[in-house]
């Protein structure tokens, strides 16, 4: 509910965006002084597709942010356009997989690449978990990522339960390991060492901000859009513990 | 039916796969293995890491005009990748979109085979994985990136994703596509809902000729090496598409909102939404 949360707190008085699957919540609004297009992904318990009844990613979720943020390229104007994240995960499921969910998320990572080529500031506000190909869909492709420090707020490529499975190991030797190996670790302080994150900040209620809360997240945002000074993704380079991803490109460069 | 002519693609090595695609003397490798340019983070996690990290980057020309490849080798390590690999793939895309931009035509071939992120390097596995989207996207305004799923490994996870985003896709028989591996389906949904271990199954949803029959991929070709490589060629040639399959929202959109999604579905179902949408 996060994610709900926070956008109905960051989107008050807000015009809503018609038109898009019920688990989209899109509404053009003011943050300090300027137009901007919040989007969030939040659980639908009629969704026609029952995989997709928890604020999973799935078909209509990606097909829908595709739509959502072309409308928003199409104003012309540049509009800051702000990710709200809070997905649990993709959506796992038969329907899925046969009708092409892969394709669905990649209109979604399209438009919002697209749109932060086109000029728009995009950023991700990190309120819950990150999940791996919801993440890739929803707020990945962002200018800027922004983090609340919480132990609820995780980005992750596999759920624990999964990733022990798939890597043959317990769930507790998965946990042993990722305390020692940062890329691997649950926790939003491992991440930001990747220096993936912008900014993180803590708020006093997560789960129901207060009016402080939404004010400090708004200055946030603010700054995060004047921040931004460049239209790639190259602003997440840089951390030691990111530093292979450095010098392979140098060394492509090197040898292009 | 044997034909003695053919030479499978599919049997091929990531290095010799890209090799086969280049124009007779072309070929030249980024970051080869000799430079050693491994994985930092496998070995601590007593995994074997290798010399390429699997990921093969070739510059040369097809048709007498420039390209690079990025080939990732299913042999190891299931085609998963990790911040080496990933980088290596991102890195490649992001020059050749700025030898685009310097006027320099270079494109973009893909040949994936891939079960996605590689969980040994979780987040800078999928970080590479958001790079290389942004990259597709960036490049794909300038010339064509082609995807090629040949087989055995197939294309999962954050790839998938990216092989959705290529301007054009080519898939054999014994290609699958899709956004989620079979085990994982199963072990989150369950067993009836999808079952890992029924092959026929499974390729009958996402394999290669479903996939270009339901019009989720451009050209369904042999697994031969001067087949795929003469499609390649061909579609090099073509450049940009009149339509990106992944700008599509409202067509989709109206297609799903067509759907009964309250019966499990099947293949002929699939097709049967989404035929017609072929140019």
């Amino acid at each position: 509910m996060r994610g709900l949360q926070w956008f109905n707190a960051l989107s008050a008085g807000a015009t809503p965006v018609d038109g898009l699957p019920q688990s989209l919540r899109v509404a053009d609004g003011l943050l300090g002084e300027q137009t901007v297009r919040f989007v969030a992904v939040v659980s639908d318990p009629q969704n026609r597709f029952p995989r997709a009844r928890n604020g999973e990613v799935g078909l209509l979720e990606g097909w829908g942010l595709a739509k959502a943020v072309d409308e928003a390229i199409a104003h012309g104007d540049q509009r800051p356009i702000i990710a709200i994240v809070d997905v649990p995960s993709q959506a796992y499921g038969r329907r899925e997989e046969a009708l092409g969910i892969h394709q669905a998320l990649a209109a979604a990572a399209d438009s919002y690449a697209r749109a932060r080529l086109a000029g728009h500031p995009v950023i991700a506000l990190l309120v819950g978990k990150a999940m791996s190909g919801a993440f890739l869909a929803h707020g990945y492709q962002a200018n800027r990522l922004i983090a609340l420090r919480d132990p609820g707020v995780m980005v992750h490529a596999m759920g624990k339960a999964s990733a022990a499975r798939v890597t043959l190991r317990s769930v507790e030797e998965l946990e042993a390991l990722a305390a020692s190996v940062p890329p691997m670790a649950y926790d939003i302080d491992s991440y930001a060492s990747l220096g993936l994150l912008w900014e993180t900040l803590s708020v006093s209620q997560i789960e129901q901000p207060t009016p402080d809360d939404v004010a400090r997240v708004s200055d946030c945002l603010v700054n995060a859009i004047k921040d931004i000074d460049g239209r790639d993704l190259s602003g997440r380079l840089g951390a030691a513990n990111r530093a292979a991803s450095s010098h392979v490109r140098q060394l492509l460069r090197e040898q292009w | 039916m044997t034909d003695l002519t053919k030479h499978s693609f599919v049997e091929l090595g990531a290095r010799q796969r890209a090799k086969s695609l280049l124009d007779a003397g072309s070929y030249r490798e980024l970051i080869d293995p000799f430079q050693r340019v491994m994985s930092p983070w496998l070995s601590r996690q007593g995994v074997v890491p290798q010399a390429d990290d699997g990921v093969v980057i070739a510059k040369g020309s097809i048709d007498g005009k420039p390209v690079v490849i990025a080939a990732i080798e299913g042999n190891f390590q299931g085609g998963s990748l990790g911040e080496v690999g990933g980088a290596k793939i991102a890195g490649a895309l992001e020059l050749a979109a700025e030898d685009n931009r310097k006027g320099i035509p270079t494109r973009a071939v893909l040949l994936l085979e891939t079960g996605g992120v590689r969980l040994q390097e979780a987040n800078l596995g999928l970080a590479a994985i958001a790079d290389i989207h942004a990259a597709i996207v960036d490049l794909r305004q300038y010339q064509p990136v082609i995807g090629v799923v040949a087989g055995s490994v197939g294309c999962f996870g954050g790839m998938s994703i990216a092989a959705g985003l290529c301007s054009y896709l080519v898939v054999t028989r014994e290609a699958r596509l899709g956004l989620n591996g079979p085990q994982v389906i199963e072990q989150e949904a369950g067993l009836e809902e999808y079952d890992s271990r029924d092959r026929p199954f499974i390729w009958s949803l996402t394999g290669g000729e479903q996939r270009f029959n339901s019009g989720l991929a451009d050209r369904y070709v042999a697994d031969d090496v001067t087949q795929i490589q003469q499609t390649v060629t061909a579609l090099l040639q073509q450049g940009l598409p009149a339509q990106q399959r992944s700008r599509q929202a409202e067509h989709y959109l109206a297609r799903l909102g067509q759907l009964d999604a309250t019966p499990q579905i099947d293949a002929a179902t699939v097709r049967d939404l989404y035929q017609g949408e072929r140019s």
